[in-house]
């Protein structure tokens, strides 16, 4: 087990670097000089001098080689260099838009769970049933919705219900607030955003725990269980469900693809202030420095996420720890 | 004289035998469609998209484009089906003309991806060594990329519009459909007809396109209409967040983009129906393909 473990976290220091450099790379890939990019972007001229101390600030005029590794380093010590569009660190913005796109994706994984696990459940009970086929159907346009669709459409009916029910329009609110301060208003700001992204989500693991609930109820010890006459809901929930779940962890890392994909898009449809819209944001001013410490970041956790449910997995299955 | 009478009557032959097979063909489709109700829902909706791009031109009732100053948010009327939206253009030739770059974003980017991606796969199996190492820790670390944050990455550095959208989304979509080929075609690989193509002295290309790449089809099948939902979802989000196609383009990310939060109470259509368009199409792909997925591979078949 040891054994596995050490080789497994030790796989995750190459495919960062590796992507440190493909991020690194890419941004260096953009047509033209960065600083004459984002100099020449507002109309006016400017001199040599300009660019110049744009690069000195930015490390540009060192070798490309001390700059990667500058820039592997100050990840390493979190050091993300200066936003080139606000001109503050760029740990400072992350961190000031953190805790908003936290509290979205653990709400947001809540939910999914919520939703996907006993209608999973059902579905496989139910095989082939109109039931299952409307929760199949219910599961397959998770993933065909748009999450910035569903948010808008969350945003028109709260707007609809609110209007009929109070006589104004009533909007959730869009500054945050920490949980411990104010848990209602924090709350209903969180809570349709991770609704939003909870859906999309809870679609695949949805599909999961159906194929792998229909698996295990097929297992000859399901047939002993109910043979010595136990009643099917200890067999679903102690037997079958506890089985059916493992496979289930393993979806943890392309939930966790989703939860990012969704929290781009969704921040932007509810006005929040978190990761998501700061990473949009970049994009769109041309700050390289804070795009490729946001990529970075993303890949990171997700690198990380994806470890720690290999280990879970192998920790959860002893099959596959000896093999 | 001797010679050609084998041959004139082959020709009937032969002819009987593609008619049989082109019936056995429809017979196939036949028996799918029966066996697959939602498969087919997909693949009508998946045909009425296709229909609606290609001939937007004529089945379009306005421009895509002409703005009509007297008759902006209107509500879904005789004249306007599905109403206008801020400019006065016509919703319904909008979403209309949107399936046009919808499924030019898609077909593109998931055609371009999965035959790269079958490429680098069966290749990477094939000849295995140092090739396979080194392309699997490239394609890895490009997997460890989540889709949107590459595709915004790409854009970040080349810009937006149409083409640099189908680069940004190609490029995450190809290490998915490698993988998948190559552990379909390491497995291929230890079959003995492949053996046996080598104690043939066939050259690497032959094995690779006519032994190889046929067996690998039903997964790469699978995938390509999978991508297809995939690239039009994520061109979506991407024109929605302003940073993949530009307007006077018509698409239908983009069409929420504009004033669809700003109008939602005055005028909900203009936020409802360009999404609703994007969420029928992609459905109508995934279901398509599950319904290919249970059909092409035999162990899902009964689950």
């Amino acid at each position: 087990m040891y054994r596995y473990i050490i080789k497994r976290v030790l796989l995750v220091i190459p495919t960062l670097v590796g992507a440190a450099a493909l991020v690194f790379l890419l941004m260096r890939l953009i047509p033209g000089d960065i600083c004459v990019v984002r100099l020449g972007s507002g109309g006016g001229t400017f001199d040599e001098r300009a660019v110049a101390a744009c690069h000195a600030q930015l490390g540009l005029d060192r070798s490309m080689f001390v700059q990667f590794i500058d820039f592997v380093w100050g990840f390493f010590r979190g050091d993300f260099g200066i936003s080139m569009w606000s001109g503050k660190p760029v740990v400072t913005e992350i961190a000031a838009r953190f805790p908003i796109s936290l509290e979205i994706c653990i709400l947001a994984i809540v939910v999914a769970n919520l939703i996907a696990i006993p209608l999973g459940t059902l579905s496989a009970l139910k095989q082939n049933s109109p039931i299952d086929l409307v929760i199949r159907t219910i599961s397959i346009a998770g993933l065909a919705t748009p999450s910035f669709w569903l948010g808008i459409l969350f945003i028109l009916a709260i707007l609809d219900i609110s209007q009929s029910a109070f006589g104004t329009p009533w909007m959730p609110p869009i500054d945050y607030v920490p949980l411990w301060q104010d848990p209602i208003r924090n709350l209903s700001m969180a809570i349709f955003p991770a609704l939003t992204v909870g859906y999309r989500t809870s679609a695949v693991t949805m599909r999961m725990t159906r194929s792998a609930m229909l698996e295990v109820l097929r297992e000859d010890y399901i047939r002993t269980a109910r043979a010595k006459g136990l009643i099917e809901h200890i067999i679903i929930n102690r037997h079958a469900l506890k089985n059916a779940l493992l496979p289930v962890v393993t979806l943890m890392g392309i939930e966790a693809a989703f939860l990012i994909g969704g929290l781009v898009v969704t921040e932007q449809v509810f006005n929040l202030n978190g990761i998501g819209r700061l990473f949009v944001q970049s994009v769109q001013n041309q700050d390289y420095t804070m795009t490729q410490a946001l990529v970075m970041l993303v890949v990171a956790a997700f690198v990380v996420t994806n470890t720690v449910v290999d280990l879970l997995y192998a920790w959860l299955d002893p099959r596959i720890r000896y093999a | 004289m001797t010679i050609a009478a084998p041959n004139t009557r082959a020709i009937p032959v032969i002819a009987d035998d593609s008619a049989e097979f082109h019936r056995s063909r429809l017979r196939t489709a036949l028996n799918f469609c029966a066996r697959q109700p939602l498969g087919t829902f997909g693949m009508v909706i998946v045909v009425i998209m296709a229909i609606a791009g290609l001939c937007a031109d004529w089945i379009a009732p306005y421009s895509p484009t002409a703005n009509d100053f007297a008759a902006m948010t209107e509500a879904p009327s005789w004249a306007h089906w599905l109403g206008t939206d801020q400019f006065g253009r016509d919703l319904l030739s909008r979403i209309i003309f949107g399936a046009r770059t919808a499924l030019i974003v898609g077909f593109s980017c998931a055609i371009v991806a999965s035959v790269t991606g079958l490429i680098l796969g069966v290749g990477s199996a094939y000849f295995g060594g140092r090739l396979d190492l080194y392309l699997q820790s490239v394609l890895d670390v490009v997997m460890a990329f989540p889709l949107i944050i590459m595709a915004l990455a790409v854009v970040a550095i080349f810009g937006t519009g149409v083409h640099n959208v189908i680069v940004a989304i190609t490029i995450p979509l190809i290490p998915r459909c490698a993988r998948v080929v190559r552990s379909s075609a390491l497995a291929i690989r230890e079959v003995p007809y492949i053996d046996a193509a080598r104690a043939c002295g066939f050259g690497h290309a032959r094995i690779i396109l006519r032994h190889m790449v046929p067996n690998v089809m039903a997964p790469f099948l699978i995938l390509l209409t999978a991508f297809v939902g995939q690239a039009i979802l994520a061109e979506a989000s991407l024109s929605y967040l302003g940073l993949g196609v530009q307007e006077p383009t018509p698409a239908w990310g983009l069409m929420l983009q504009g004033g669809a939060e700003e109008y939602a109470s005055t005028a909900p259509w203009i936020a409802v129906f360009p999404g609703l368009a994007i969420a029928l199409t992609v459905f109508g792909f995934s279901l398509f393909g599950d319904a290919l997925r249970d059909a092409l591979d035999p162990k899902l078949r009964d689950r």
